[in-house]
């Protein structure tokens, strides 16, 4: 049985929760006269996909925390865990050939943009095979149409508007999707974005991972208005539920199909929830209760959600699911052994990388007679 | 007879026969444009006032009209934000040129010239380029007050990743231009509002539209025998008029024009000074941390040391937020007069 409607899953009630905005029997609307369909048609073969992608950033994310208590990881790590349908729903809306842009939270969307768990996790570790070779780190990854990876809030939405830019310029119907959080929500640079987007009509999907707290500081003391998805004023908007992998997919695909028809940029608000702190260094409980997250976890957990629906439906057996889980977790194990073993980079490639296309020239080291050589 | 030479040191020696153009700065970085312009298609150019007002300062001139909605953009008056969008565009395949009215306002915008661009092909280890001219006029202008007449030379120049170019006359501006556009790296290209008007001589050759001037080489404007004047951008002229006054007395100066900030021509620094003994930089920035104290620092930390009769000195802007006023603003900056009695006291004259 390789189809299953789901009608009205928007009715399914995903829980009511002890904080604040999470209404996830509807879509709210900004500007827009019609939202997503209210119903959506998982495949297996989606629904199958899906879980396993979301294990394998939840596994990863995982074992980097692991890692970084044993100090093999250093520096920032912002982890993504809580919020795997958000980049997942995302991949299912649009396609390998649109862009996309986030800030720091990165690992997942490397992984959905097509990096592996080997190249992510020595990445992390800061090793010759990282996916930047050791030179960025955890918050700078990219891949094709992939621009990282971004280390100050809010600098990245004007970035993804001028890959939109590029896109509507020469003249494909990709699209580009830039991301940023709550607490980027409030940065001046995201309102000139809207201003120059709309003016310009650039085929751009501005998306809000609203993970309600920025760092420390929850959404009601950061924000005047915390219905980001108007925020965004002559731009349509649309707020959904971000834990809920088919809403996210199918408000991407409706927004796609907005930017794509010429409409212009459109804005959307996933209420998500991250389980880390803000990053390893953040406790996370300073500012939120354990109950929180427990209950979040218990209720709206989008791995758990889509197990269920699937078990429910008789669309994979528990064995099934099983075996993905264990296939993932001796990916994410033979990934953090490949990180923890491959060679760190060779001095050699300190100064490389500073010009594209230049011969080599000599680079100031750390004393004057050390004469250093930096390649392309 | 026409001579061309050809020699590294480019020193045209044009007597009667060949062609020259006076063309002013301004022209010859409409000029400039227009043919990178016409050459890549990917090549386009944003910022406030570029298409429809046809430039601030003019710069952009009859571009829109050639080249239309598409490739001369207007923005509003977001530094930041289209600064970013500039960036981002270089990201995605094009070739973006964006304008800062004057690179005072590009501090509002500097996180993406810097974190964004400038960082980005290191960060990423070779992956991703960030092929973008960043231009507008730069450093003082006349009676722009305080707010609209820094120097950002020393700023950018700190900064690896970065190329930085600052061109002094016309031949400079036309082949940096063209060398900058062509360029897959984020180049910082600081001009200077009072040299738009001044024409220079230009040759056939430099009328080419594949003239190109190399990005970090400097070049010997006058050679001579008793120092070195290192400068960079208007104070070039200064330095020359200079010269020429010194000349009388008997004291040939060589002049260096830096046309590149970073990566800066030490060689060529270097060589100039184991020939003449004394050096004098000269800017218009301020002081501290600045052009010259950079080429000081490495002249004294490599072989030119040695050949120096006398300490290194630098003649710069005064370090003080340009005033208003005409006297003041006429005592804030490095004068030709500044220059003499400098390279007098080097001298020991």
């Amino acid at each position: 049985m390789p189809y299953l409607n789901i009608s009205h899953f928007w009715g399914v009630v995903v829980s009511s929760r002890s904080y604040a905005d999470f209404t996830p029997e509807k879509v709210d609307l900004h500007r827009l006269e019609e939202g997503p369909p209210l119903t959506s048609t998982l495949t297996r073969e989606d629904g199958l996909k899906y879980y396993r992608t979301m294990q394998t950033i939840r596994r990863m994310e995982l074992k980097a925390d692991q890692l970084y208590k044993q100090k093999i990881i250093r520096g920032f790590c912002h982890l993504y865990d809580g919020q795997e349908a958000c980049a997942v729903g995302i991949e299912g809306g649009i396609t390998l050939s649109d862009h996309l842009i986030t800030a720091y939270r990165a690992h997942g969307y490397t992984l959905t943009r097509g990096g592996t768990v080997r190249e992510i996790m020595a990445e992390l570790t800061g090793r010759r095979e990282g996916i930047a070779k050791g030179k960025g780190g955890s918050m700078h990854m990219y891949t094709k149409n992939f621009y990282g990876g971004n280390g100050i809030v809010g600098a990245q939405v004007p970035l993804g508007a001028g890959v939109a830019l590029a896109c509507k310029y020469l003249g494909t119907d990709q699209l580009c999707v830039s991301l940023y959080g709550d607490g980027a929500a409030n940065q001046g640079q995201i309102f000139e974005t809207y201003n120059m987007a709309s003016l310009w009509k650039l085929p751009i999907i501005f998306i809000c991972e609203n993970n309600q707290y920025g760092m420390g500081t929850s959404v009601e003391r950061a924000s005047a208005s915390t219905e980001y998805y108007k925020r965004g004023d002559f731009i349509p908007g649309l707020r959904v539920d971000g834990m809920d992998v088919l809403c996210v997919r199918e408000a991407t695909k409706f927004a796609a199909d907005h930017c794509r028809s010429g409409k212009g940029p459109i804005l959307m608000e996933l209420q998500t929830y991250r389980y880390h702190g803000h990053s390893m260094s953040d406790p996370g409980v300073s500012y939120r209760t354990r109950e929180e997250i427990q209950e979040v976890r218990s209720k709206s957990d989008p791995i758990s959600m889509l197990k269920d629906r699937m078990l429910s439906n008789n669309m994979a057996s528990v064995e099934e699911l099983k075996e993905i889980d264990i296939e993932v977790r001796k990916e994410i194990e033979d990934a953090a052994q490949f990180a923890t073993t491959d060679p760190e980079p060779p001095l050699d490639d300190l100064c490389s990388h500073i010009y594209a296309n230049e011969k080599s020239f000599e680079v100031r080291g750390a004393t004057p007679w050390t004469k250093l050589t930096s390649h392309s | 007879e026409c001579r061309l030479g050809g020699s590294a040191k480019r020193s045209y020696s044009i007597t009667s026969c060949a062609s020259v153009f006076q063309v002013n700065v301004r022209d010859a970085l409409n000029q400039a444009m227009d043919e990178e312009l016409e050459r890549d298609e990917r090549v386009f150019l944003l910022g406030e006032e570029v298409a429809q007002y046809d430039g601030a300062y003019k710069v952009s001139r009859g571009l829109w009209k050639k080249y239309g909605d598409k490739r001369i953009i207007d923005t509003p008056i977001t530094e930041m934000g289209f600064a970013g969008i500039a960036v981002g565009a270089a990201f995605a395949g094009l070739r973006p040129i964006c304008e800062f009215m004057t690179w005072n306002f590009s501090m509002q915008a500097i996180d993406q010239v810097i974190n964004s661009a400038a960082k980005t092909y290191y960060m990423s280890a070779g992956f991703q380029t960030v092929p973008i001219v960043f231009r507008g006029p730069n450093g003082s202008s006349a009676g722009v007050a305080a707010q609209h007449s820094q120097c950002f030379a020393a700023w950018y120049g700190h900064c690896p990743g970065l190329k930085v170019v600052s061109p002094w006359n016309s031949e400079d501006a036309r082949g940096l231009l063209k060398a900058a556009i062509r360029d897959d790296n984020p180049v910082v290209f600081l001009e200077n509002e009072m040299m738009y008007g001044v024409p220079f001589e230009l040759s056939e050759e430099m009328m080419h539209k594949d003239f190109v001037i190399p990005i970090g080489k400097a070049k010997v404007e006058r050679q001579g025998t008793h120092i070195t004047l290192v400068s960079h951008s208007r104070c070039v002229g200064f330095c020359l008029d200079a010269a020429a006054v010194l000349a009388k007395e008997g004291v040939e100066c060589e002049v260096v024009n830096l046309r590149t900030i970073r990566p800066l021509d030490v060689d060529t620094i270097e060589a100039s000074v184991m020939k003449t003994g004394n050096l004098v930089t000269v800017e218009g920035g301020w002081p501290q941390y600045g052009v010259g104290a950079e080429i000081c620092a490495r002249i004294m930390e490599g072989p030119a040391f040695n050949y120096l009769d006398a300490p290194a000195v630098r003649v710069t802007g005064v370090d003080i937020p340009m005033p208003y006023a005409k006297i003041l603003e006429d005592h804030s900056v490095p004068q030709i007069k500044d220059i003499i009695f400098s390279v007098k006291k080097v001298l020991n004259m």
